[in-house]
Order: C-alpha cells, then structure tokens, then sequence
C-alpha cells in the first residue's frame, strides 16, 4: 500500500465508521476493514472502480462528491477520507464544508504544489510543473484548484477549521507540520496530509 | 382449495406439473379480506446445500412467471431472466439455490382472478380480492419456511420485483443477508400509474371482457390486452434504443402500403409482442397486479417515510439502475440509496450505463451483470464466514 494510505490508516482508530470519499478501486477500505475493523463506505465516480470494491465486498456508492454528498446525514461518520481530490472539484470550499458536515472529523490528501521541485519547475523553466504527484500537462490535467500546505493552513485559519495534525510525506519520510516549521515543510513535503474538524 | 385444473384453457398445459404449495395459514390482505388454503406455484434451480446458506430468492415483475430460466413448460421459451441465472451466470445455479414464486393475483399457478372462488364456484374475475405488493411478499415468506430455509443469502428483482424486494426487506428485516433491488422504485410515480391506467383501459374497452367475466365463457380479451402490453412494450426500452433498433425501416416491403397495416417495423415488432402475449398471460391478472403496483408507496406504510421503513436493516444492499430507464429512473432509484444511507444501512449503488431503457435488467448487459456476480460471490463468502462464527 502507498505511503499516503499508511499514514492515513495510522491516523484513523480502531473500530470507527468511515467514508472514503473517491475510494478508487477499495484499497484503503480493504486495509481499514481489514487491519483495523473500521465499517468503511465509499463513494466512487468510476463505474470500474465501483465494479472492483463491490467484487471486494466493499459498500460502495457510485456518485460525483462534488453534487452528491448531500446524500450523507448530518455527522453520520467518525471520519471522512478525501484523499488527492480537493484540487479537482469545482467548488472545494463547498466540498469541505460539507465533509466536515458528515464526519466529526476529516483527513484531507493534498499534493504540495509549494513543494520544491514544483516551484523550481515554474521559476527557471517558466512550463507548468509536471511532477510524479502531479503526472498532468496544464491542458488535460484534472486539478482546478491546486493549493500548498501552506495554502491550506491559511485557509483552515481563516475558516475557523480546527486543524488537528498535519503530517507531511516525502517518499517514505514522513513529518509533523506545525505552524513552527511550516515554511520548510512546505518546500520539502510531496503531500501534506490533514486532519481537520 | 380452488380448482384449478382447465382454467389454462387457451394454454397447452397441465396444471398439476407446476410445482406448487397450498398455503393453509389465513393471510390477511392490506384491502381487509384474508385468503386461505391458497396455492402458490414456485420453481427452484440448483440444490440448497446442508447448510442452507445458498438460497437465492427471485421476486418476478408484472408479466413475469417462476420459470425464471431454462425452459419455461408453459410457454416453450426461455426463461425471462436467463441471461442472469443458470449454470456459471451471474447467479450460479452450479453454486446457489435459486427460488421464484408466482405472485399470488398472477396466472402461472398461483391464486389468481381466474381461478375458482369457493362461493360460488364461478371464476373469481372482479370478485378476487385487490391485492398488494405486500400481500404478495407476505405469501411467498410462506414458501420460504415451507422450503425450511431461515435466512437467504440473497433476495433480488427487477422492476416490481424490485418493489416486492424492498417490501420484503422492510417487513422481514431478518430474512435477507443481501439484497439486490434493480430498476425500481420505492412508490409508483405519477408517469407509471398513468402507463398502468392506459394498459387497464385498454383492457376494460375490450367488450370481451365484460366487467372480467369473460373466464367462464372460456374466452379472452385479446385486443385489449394487446394493446396494454403495447404499452408496456414501449416503456421498457428507450427512445435512443428504439431509434436504433427500429428507426423507420419498413416491416418487409419496400415502400409504404398506404393502408393501416403494420409497415413500419417498430409497429410489427408491437403487434407481435401484444399478440404473443395474450398467449401466455390473463387480462384480470394485469388489472390486479398494475393496481398492486400504483398502490405500492413504501414511505407511507411507515411514519416517519422510507428512512423508517429501512431502519434497523441488517441486511446487505446493492441498488442499481440502468441510465437510460425512464421508467423506473436513476433518480427514483437513487432516492432509496439516499434512505438506506441516511437509516444506516449497509449500501450499495451503480449505475449502468446503457441505452436500452427499463428492459437492461433482462437483457445480456455486461457491466450489470458482473457488478451482480461480483457483489452475489463477495456476499456468500461473507455470509459463510459470519455463519462460522
């Protein structure tokens, strides 16, 4: 399993109900399931993916979050998983309010657009970065709104969004993010990994 | 107990070679009268393993009978769901023990307008009680503790055997460790008690039907109940489908009749299917099961609406529609997921996407019918397990 799932997992107690919004093919639902008896859901665009998690056992709904999340009661999840699609939604202001809405808490993935070789991408060859986290060319990449961890600090400060823990990943490293060492973990983190709510 | 013998008279049949119970135990029906001793016709495919954790019930839509697949005696053709049950299909009679009973208010065996009421010894035509979706699945729960099995591994159905099935679920909340609503709806829309109605009042402008007398004269409506399949016929596909399938190719000829013969092909195709129809099926029948289906409205039996209805819900779901089903739309379908998420159960949802309308479900759609096997397979491995522990 990806580094990525592997924090994610660690940060998600044993036996608690989750929904992975954007589930892929159920691979962190089966490790959860199945390491940690967490009741998992999933929510899944993909009919492919939807097809695999249901040969898996795995409840799964195939739906859009950005218009289907109204669907999901009023914190009727302990936590809800949105792992690397923040940036791809229309509206992710709304996407994460209404996360935040369904779980009491939530972890949100992103890739670390301040990450330095992105930046670097940008400020000597003047091209818009195509990186391992972000495989895309500027014309056909998915990500509309594409954010730092920084950024999204910021914006769960100017939010009221209570911020719990933030590991940042770098290959296999991983490390805490605080406000003290935010701006290095900034630079040097591929992904950052939030727990909010 | 009714007789039953020669009431198939426009069938070639032999009534005693259906399989069938004779229920004993009263059955209040939702309209207040109560039945009993009644018989229900049923069919089973594979064999239920010694730890009866294999069985699979099917409930069957409007028109549909028990002879779910092989060779349906009656008729001489294929079952109506062969394409998704038998030997390594979706649903595996190599592996699962397959059950479907004819709806009771149906004519393939069970009790029926055509059969004999005790009172008077005359054909029951309007005389038969008006039945519900409920009083349906409340007779074939009787089937099931006839066949000595306590939980199935599944229950599934298309279309108002999606609406039994959900019936069946709220009811019995023990009786399914999975279920598989497909193409259906948690009440009857204002568009399809308007397509049942026309399919009635075809029917009923039939002078031969004659207020559904016309069993003892040992005759049927035919035209009408052409018609009313007709209409059936039309709601089951979609317009891109029709579009493709017929478009205006001419029936056999090269250029119009200029009369009102059937030249176009989609207007053979419909006369075909009404005629054949009338063959196989009773025109009371339709009247008592379309109502069946108009009064169906789950949300209403419970306060509180469908939430409350699926509450408590143990059992395991997997709701799907097809994209292009106007009739029993992704929309309606999608409505029961939102009441199962929001009760708590454990669900399912996909959408196929598909051009051939309501009928998919029947059809040899791929993507269904591996998203079925893949959840029916997961979900006996599960139920094994749990059934260990």
């Amino acid at each position: 399993m990806k580094k990525e799932f592997k924090v994610i997992a660690g940060l998600l107690p044993n036996n608690t109900r989750v929904l992975d919004v954007g589930c892929g093919d159920g691979s962190l639902m089966s490790f959860l399931r199945e390491e940690k008896n967490i009741e998992v859901r999933g929510l899944e665009l993909n009919q492919e993916n939807v097809q695999q998690c249901i040969s898996k056992g795995l409840p799964v709904i195939q739906g859009n979050a950005e218009t289907e999340l109204h669907q999901f009661p009023d914190q009727s999840f302990d936590y809800v998983v949105l792992s690397q699609t923040l940036q791809a939604f229309y509206n992710p202001e709304e996407v994460l309010k209404n996360l935040l809405r369904i779980g009491k808490a939530v972890i949100v993935s992103i890739p670390n657009f301040g990450y330095w070789k992105v930046r670097m991408k940008l400020l000597f060859f003047g091209v818009m970065p195509v990186t391992k986290t972000l495989p895309n060319t500027w014309y056909n990449t998915p990500n509309l709104h594409m954010c730092t961890i920084k950024d999204l600090f910021k914006f769960c400060d100017e939010k009221n969004i209570n911020i719990k823990q933030v590991v940042g990943v770098n290959e296999d490293k991983t490390s805490l993010i605080k406000k003290s060492n935010l701006e290095i973990k900034n630079l040097f983190s591929k992904l950052g990994i939030f727990l909010i709510g | 107990m009714p007789s039953l013998a020669g009431l198939f008279f426009w069938m070639n049949v032999k009534i005693e070679d259906i399989n069938k119970i004779i229920v004993k135990k009263p059955l209040k029906l939702d309209c207040g009268k109560t039945i009993n001793n009644f018989p229900l016709a049923y069919e089973t495919y594979g064999k239920l393993n010694a730890n009866k954790d294999n069985a699979i019930l099917v409930f069957h839509a409007l028109t549909g009978d028990q002879f779910v697949t092989g060779t349906n005696p009656i008729t001489n053709k294929e079952g109506w769901w062969i394409t998704a049950v038998g030997p390594g299909k979706a649903i595996d009679t190599d592996k699962y023990f397959v059950i479907c009973a004819n709806v009771i208010g149906g004519c393939m065996g069970s009790l029926g307008p055509k059969d004999t009421n005790p009172e008077n010894n005359q054909p029951y035509g309007l005389d038969f009680p008006v039945i519900t979706i409920k009083d349906m699945v409340k007779a074939q729960e009787s089937l099931l503790e006839h066949l000595g099995i306590k939980k199935l591994l599944c229950a599934t159905g298309g279309s108002m055997g999606g609406m039994q099935l959900l019936q069946f679920c709220a009811t019995f909340p023990d009786k399914a460790f999975s279920a598989v609503p497909i193409a259906c709806s948690s009440s009857h829309s204002a568009q399809n008690i308007a397509l049942n109605e026309l399919a009635r009042q075809a029917i009923m402008a039939d002078p031969v039907w004659d207020n559904g007398k016309y069993v003892s004269k040992k005759v049927q409506p035919k035209n009408g109940l052409a018609v009313a399949r007709m209409v059936g016929h039309i709601s089951y596909l979609s317009e891109k489908g029709m579009q493709e399938k017929f478009g205006r190719k001419l029936q056999e000829k090269a250029d119009y009749e200029f009369s009102f013969n059937a030249d176009f092909q989609v207007e053979s195709y419909l006369r075909h299917q009404g005629y054949a129809f009338v063959e196989r099926f009773d025109a009371n029948s339709i009247l008592y099961i379309t109502r069946a289906m108009d009064y169906f409205d789950l949300s209403k039996q419970y306060k509180g609406g469908l939430v409350e209805a699926f509450k408590n819900q143990n059992t395991k779901f997997l709701v799907i529609s097809f994209s292009s089903d106007w009739l029993y739309t992704t929309k309606e379908n999608k409505d029961i997921v939102i009441a199962l998420n929001a009760s708590g159960a454990d669900v399912s949802y996909s959408e196929i996407i598909t051009d051939k309308g309501h009928d998919s479900f029947l059809l040899n759609e791929l993507e269904f019918l591996k998203t079925l096997k893949g959840f029916i397979d997961s979900m006996y491995e599960k139920f094994k397990n749990e059934k260990r522990i």
